[in-house]
């Protein structure tokens, strides 16, 4: 890994790689958002941060001057990339219009409410069976024996891999996102477990299709044709990566709240109508996801001389907390009425599984407080962030109170 | 009074039919769909209203004179 110089002003050299900006980047944002809304940065090869709403906003919803080619910011340059727009390399998050919206309606219905409220009862065995497991702990790990393995054992069964198994996706999950510095050669070498994995998995489904998700995108046609195998290896790719560490994270951010938030805990456990308020409100203020885009060509855009190939990192999870948009925007309001969030991005590339992943989240707090309707955190030093795009707590120590 | 989705909008947030399950639904792609014709009472306005004001879109709308 290579040594990166510390940050020592965002707006000119922003890196959300930066241990500050891992530990706690809600005050670099909101600087700056009062100095200038969109940073610059020289790393990665050149980038930009819009800091508010409004700049979010726009380049979410323009795919004229933006493409979604790579949505993980790196170090390779993009046009290196083997499949380009507009299919990409995870149909339909790198796909850029007019194909993405037929990648795009193809898993939608696997992902609707339909399919997935029925999802529920299966979800909540697997929250219950894990704080079965933790029985008899004083000190119960949040995010390690809990956050964690909900949203992998549940993708990992709709796309029909073995239980057994679950380990090895988390990780690939760090390959794929953790890994965002590395150099590119490291990267490909990485990549070849997962390559040989799912290589294995989709022939055992061609051999003896299954009523799963896999066999699904090897089955379902377009126009007369069935998908190209890096089509389905794609998607597979995709919900993989894209359905654990983001919900892991929207789990263990929204424990983590309750565990440092006494009053909040015990307003949910006693007034649980609030559940869905709540849930919009973890989503916002502790929104796990940021997104990248590139630039396609020179212009002058929020005020900025962008260049071909620049990145633009989308912070969902800043312009969640701009005041310009939600009142208090700083404040965590248990039962916040009207919650505009965009933790699950906007416009074309709304998340496929935000169904999937609000039925996880509001499960796996509702088990969790059921449980255990008072804890605390063990060992504050203890509770460690993931760097990269989707961030949100790792190991979460909880003390169990009677 | 009536609400309305912009379908050229709406990005399927699923924000409107989980908090007014009785005035909108989902279509099979999980997008949101008024119920009936969205015609709007007294009792479902403010519900309406909740909706309209969660919607990450700002795909619906309500017309006052319809
Ligand atoms: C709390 C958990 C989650 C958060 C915060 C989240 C966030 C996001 C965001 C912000 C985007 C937009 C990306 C962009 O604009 O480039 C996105 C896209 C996507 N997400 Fe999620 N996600 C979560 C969980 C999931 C789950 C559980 C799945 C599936 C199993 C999933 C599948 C997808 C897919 C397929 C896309 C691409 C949609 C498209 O490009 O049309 N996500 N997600
Ligand atoms: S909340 Fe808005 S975007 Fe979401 S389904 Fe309803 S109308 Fe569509």
């Amino acid at each position: 890994m290579t040594i990166k110089p510390p940050v020592e002003d965002f707006a000119t050299d922003w890196d959300h790689t930066d241990e500050r900006w891992v530990q706690d980047p809600y005050p670099i944002w909101e600087d700056l958002r009062s100095r200038c809304p969109v940073a610059h940065t020289d790393r990665y090869g050149g980038g930009w941060f819009p800091a508010t709403h409004a700049g979010v906003s726009a380049v979410a919803n323009d795919t004229e001057n933006f493409t979604s080619r790579t949505v993980v910011i790196g170090n390779g340059r993009p046009e290196e990339d083997a499949l380009p727009a507009p299919i990409g390399v995870a149909p339909p998050i790198t796909s850029d219009p007019p194909f993405h919206q037929i990648a795009r309606r193809l898993i939608l219905p696997a992902f609707a409410p339909g399919p997935v409220n029925a999802l529920e009862p299966r979800i909540r065995e697997l929250c219950v069976g894990l704080l079965d497991q933790m029985k008899g702990q004083e000190v119960v790990n949040g995010g390690m024996d809990y956050a964690q393995y909900i949203p992998a054992a549940v993708i990992s069964r709709m796309l029909g891999f073995p239980e057994k198994d679950d380990d090895i996706f988390r990780e690939f999950v760090h390959i794929v996102l953790e890994g965002v510095d590395h150099p590119r050669e490291e990267r490909i070498e990485e990549f070849a477990p997962i390559e040989e994995y799912f290589t294995a998995q989709i022939q055992d489904h061609q051999e003896r299709p299954r009523d799963d998700l896999t066999s699904y995108l090897l089955n379902v046609e377009v126009g007369g044709e069935k998908l190209a195998i890096e089509h389905v290896f794609g998607t597979m790719l995709l919900v993989l990566v894209a359905g654990i560490d983001t919900t892991w994270s929207a789990i263990g951010a929204s424990l983590l709240h309750l565990a440092t938030h006494p009053d909040d805990l015990e307003r949910l456990v006693n007034e649980p109508e609030l559940m869905p308020f709540a849930i919009e409100e973890f989503l916002r203020f502790y929104a796990p996801v940021t997104m990248a885009r590139l630039v396609k060509h020179d212009m002058d855009y929020l005020g900025v001389p962008m260049k071909e190939y620049d990145w633009i990192l989308l912070g969902f999870p800043a312009a969640n907390r701009d005041p310009a948009v939600f009142k208090d925007a700083d404040k965590f309001i248990i039962d916040r009425l009207e919650n505009r969030h965009l933790a699950f991005g906007l416009g074309i590339h709304r998340c496929a599984g935000s169904n999937l992943a609000r039925l996880e989240l509001r499960v796996a707090i509702e088990e969790f407080i059921k449980r255990y309707p008072r804890f605390e955190v063990a060992d504050r030093r203890a509770v460690t962030f993931a760097q990269g795009q989707v961030r949100g707590p790792r190991n979460l120590p909880f003390r169990v109170l009677a | 009074m009536k609400v309305v989705i912009d379908a050229e909008r709406c990005q399927g947030h699923g924000r409107c039919f989980s908090l007014a399950p009785g005035i909108f639904e989902f279509d099979d792609l999980g997008n949101g769909v008024v119920i009936g014709d969205g015609t709007l009472t007294d009792e479902t306005i403010e519900l309406a209203r909740l909706a309209q004001s969660n919607c990450p879109e700002h795909a619906i709308s309500i017309e006052e004179s319809a």
